[in-house]
């Protein structure tokens, strides 16, 4: 019943109240009376029953205007004060009551607007909380992120489902290295956020890994790791160590294993290092046995008196024979184990010009004194503990500063076989030999600096040598330190992981949370999918006549992110002629195909790009039918779902007449780059296709097959190529 | 009769010793200089004892002295394997490929004259 009904009610009762009550008072004194009584009042009332009506009324109508009085301070105040209070609690946190009505209404205003104070501060409190706890987790992200991609070991991360969450610039070197595909992918086929560490391990191995981890971590071990080496598709060979990721669940006294690091080492370099060095043993074991062997029945032949000159020329000569071939087999042998019979001090390998910068760095820091390159061979390598050596290097320009007056030193940076030479020159003049022979053995101290070693030990840590050789014809000297040099190392390219954005997109933690997709990937969420977005170039536009793909670009989305550093970009040689307008078109000459793959061997590395993914392209069926014309001639199939962001655009803006990539960017205001090269594109399509996600869940379409069906509807999805 | 003595080894610095002493010790020597070689003669000439050298051309020792135990004709053919493998796993496989005796390289030429002797039952 509402109030005012209620309010209404109240009033009328009150007024049958009163009327009820005096008649019954009337009725009541009337039946009381004797008749005789009667007979006496009845003349003196009959006349008066008017007023006595009157009275009733007057009556009633009173106790209705003081009904109604109360019923508002007692039915409507608190109706009010109760709708207010709703609010307060659902809607605005922020209102609060005016106090009105009674003293006792207006006091429990007051202590609700006290408590709802309350209430506010509270909520502020923990919505700063929760943020500064927001913040930091990111922080530690971001540091655990800088960490990993400075770390010299190649470490992946993923969850149990062996999807990789986290991996480092190492790994991604490392992997590079185990892909047998075209650069293209540069082992972005096998490692990428959302990817499945399967196509590089076995399941077995990693699963009798975790295992074992598991049956350590119930016998309490306090190193519950595994440890493997296994040989990947390309023939190299990785040892493995593997440590579980532990999370606290909520009620479990034991955390669980909610994933797992993987640290990486590629020991195939160590490995034919150490079967070279075994062959290598073993010939000097079993060849010298046979030597000797040979040497000693000869030597006791000789000892018969009773030989001829001839004989006994005979077996002199294979003595010599065998000293010789026993003396030559020992200096090769020490040859080839020069580097492992050297000293055990841990050698780092670095780029020789990069020890040469950082002398020239330190010498004008610590000696203040100018430095110049003469000459740094650029491909050098060389294995130092760099830290000594700087220090060596920069203790004899500072006695060369202060004793000789020496205004200026210069590097120079050459190979010299197995070695490299590592020349501090000087003008001017040499000093004797025995000072320098005291500079080799003096404890380096200069500048603030004091070591306990010598210039002598730091070169013995390099089974290196010293020493100083003059420049007569240049007035002229240096000191030359002979290092060892160490193999080239492909490196860093660190431009090559620093696309866009300054912190490479190498983790994602949110796919702790995501298991393996057990329903079909219809009924996924567009949010949580991985996509391979691309696009090509082509010759030209009609595939069923000839024309060719040139470039294929693709990048990732996973979890809601574009990882544009996980990219796939690919020249293709179309093996037929390139048409000159193509080339205004996309940019691309005849000249830059010359030497790159066919489409049989860039399409299997993009297959396997775009394993595992939804497919997205803008004007999808142009592509998917050049793709779809090599299926019989590689046997690749394409036979993963696609999205067209043409369709979709159709499907979200259907009264917008053009659906090209430049009016869309325009109309959701996406930057607009490197349009025309397939790469460039297929950004562009990423970025599109992730503004596109939100605004088609707005129109309840939230799962892949509720986009797919969307798409066909449209008028675009009738044009067929 | 003198013994015959068949000296299989690729190496000609031995053989030219092991020649020597053989010859010295009153045997009939021939000499072959890899594993194809040793069988050939060794069916040809039907030597009383082979000194046969492990690591060879063509045949090794071990294939060699398999062969020779599978025929019948020269089940009386004794085996002295010389080589320079000397660990036990190698020993214990030229035992097992059917040798009489083995011996390490270096070795002492008296040692290998006695053992030879052994071997063929003759007087040392």
């Amino acid at each position: 019943m509402s109030v005012k009904s209620r309010h209404v009610l109240a009033v009328l009762t009150a007024c049958a109240l009163v009327v009820v009550v005096m008649a019954a008072a009337g009725i009541a004194v009337w039946r009381d009376l004797a008749p005789e009584e009667r007979d006496i009042i009845e003349p003196i009332l009959n006349p008066r029953l008017g007023l006595l009506l009157m009275i009733s009324l007057v009556g009633a109508g009173a106790a209705a205007v003081l009904m109604k009085s109360f019923a508002q301070a007692n039915l409507l105040g608190p109706s009010l004060l109760a709708d207010e209070l709703g609010l307060i609690v659902g809607t605005d946190p922020s209102r609060r009551l005016k106090p009105s009505g009674s003293p006792e209404l207006q006091r429990i205003a007051e202590s609700v607007n006290a408590l709802a104070d309350q209430r506010r501060s509270l909520q502020e409190d923990v919505e700063a909380r929760i943020r500064e706890a927001r913040l930091s987790v990111e922080e530690e992200r971001n540091r655990l992120a800088a960490l990993m991609s400075e770390l010299n070991q190649s470490v992946v991360v993923c969850n149990l489902d062996g999807r990789i969450l986290l991996y480092n610039s190492r790994a991604r070197l490392q992997f590079r290295a185990l892909s047998d595909a075209p650069t293209a992918a540069g082992g972005g086929e096998i490692i990428g956020l959302g990817r499945s560490i399967y196509a590089v391990f076995e399941r077995n191995l990693i699963v009798h890994a975790l295992e074992s981890i598991q049956e350590r971590i119930r016998r309490q071990s306090s190193q519950p790791v595994a440890n493997f080496v296994t040989t990947t598709r390309a023939g190299q060979l990785l040892r493995v160590q593997m440590a579980p990721v532990l999370s606290a669940v909520e009620g479990e006294a034991e955390s669980t294993v909610s994933g797992f690091v993987l640290m990486l080492d590629n020991i195939t370099r160590n490995f034919e290092a150490e079967t070279r060095r075994d062959q290598m043993l073993h010939s000097l074991t079993e060849g010298s046995r046979s030597s000797l062997a040979n040497l000693r029945a000869a030597a006791e032949m000789l000892e018969y008196p009773d030989l001829d000159p001839e004989l006994k020329e005979r077996f002199l000569s294979v003595v010599r024979d065998e000293v010789q071939g026993m003396s030559a087999r020992l200096d090769e042998t020490a040859n080839a184990f020069a580097d492992s019979l050297k000293t055990r001090w841990p050698l780092d390998e670095m780029l020789g010009a990069d020890l040469v910068a950082a002398a020239q760095r330190r010498i004008e820091k610590k000696v203040s004194l100018p430095t110049k390159i003469e000459d740094v061979d650029p491909g050098v390598w060389v294995k130092v503990d760099s830290f000594s050596l700087l220090q060596a290097i920069s203790y004899l320009v500072s006695r060369l500063s202060d004793e000789f007056e020496v205004r200026e030193v210069r590097l120079r940076l050459t190979a010299a076989g197995r070695l490299v030479h590592l020349d501090i020159i000087w003008s001017g003049q040499a000093m004797s030999t025995e000072t320098v022979m005291a500079w080799e053995l003096e404890p380096m101290s200069f500048a603030g600096e004091s070591s306990p070693l010598t210039v002598r030990d730091v070169i013995e840590r390099h089974d290196g040598e010293i020493w100083l050789q003059r420049e007569k014809t240049q007035h002229r000297a240096f000191f030359r330190l002979l290092l060892p040099s160490a193999a080239p190392q492909e490196q860093v390219d660190a431009g090559a992981f620093l696309k866009g954005e300054s912190r490479p997109e190498y983790y994602d933690f949110d796919l702790f949370k995501q298991t393996e997709a057990s329903h079909a990937l219809d009924d996924r969420l567009l949010s949580e999918l991985t996509f391979t977005v691309f696009d090509t170039e082509t010759t030209g536009l009609n595939p069923s006549e000839g024309d060719e793909i040139i470039q294929i670009g693709a990048t990732r989305i996973v979890n809601g992110k574009l990882l544009k550093s996980e990219s796939f970009d690919q020249l293709v040689d179309p093996l037929r002629e390139l048409p000159e307008a193509s080339t205004k078109i996309h940019g691309i000459t005849p000249e830059m195909l010359v030497g790159q793959p066919p489409m049989a061997r860039v399409l299997p590395a993009f297959h396997a790009f775009s394993e595992d993914t939804v497919l997205v392209a803008h004007n999808a069926a142009f592509d998917m039918r050049f793709l779809q014309l090599k299926e019989e001639s590689t046997g690749i199939r394409f036979s993963q779902p696609v999205l067209d962001t043409l369709l979709l655009s159709a499907v979200i803006h259907p009264a917008q007449e053009s659906h090209r990539l430049e009016a869309i960017c325009e109309r959701m205001g996406v930057n607009i780059m490197g349009r025309h090269t397939a790469m460039g594109d297929a950004i562009v399509t990423g970025e599109v296709f992730l503004r596109m996600i939100p605004l088609l869940a707005e129109m309840g379409i939230r799962t892949l097959g509720e986009a797919r069906q969307a798409s066909e509807k449209t008028y675009y999805a009738r044009v067929k190529y | 009769m003198a013994k015959k003595i068949l000296i299989a080894d690729d190496e000609q610095n031995i053989v030219i010793s092991l020649e020597f002493l053989m010859k010295r010790e009153g045997f009939v020597v021939c000499i072959a200089h890899d594993g194809q070689e040793a069988l050939d003669k060794a069916r040809a000439e039907a030597p009383d004892l082979i000194l046969l050298d492990v690591m060879m051309p063509r045949k090794n020792g071990y294939e060699v002295c398999q062969e020779i135990r599978a025929e019948a004709a020269l089940q009386g053919t004794r085996i002295l394997m010389l080589t320079a493998k000397g660990r036990e796993t190698e020993v214990t496989k030229g035992l097992a490929m059917g040798a009489d005796a083995y011996m390490t390289k270096p070795f002492s030429t008296k040692e290998l004259v006695t053992k030879v002797k052994a071997l063929l039952d003759v007087p040392a």
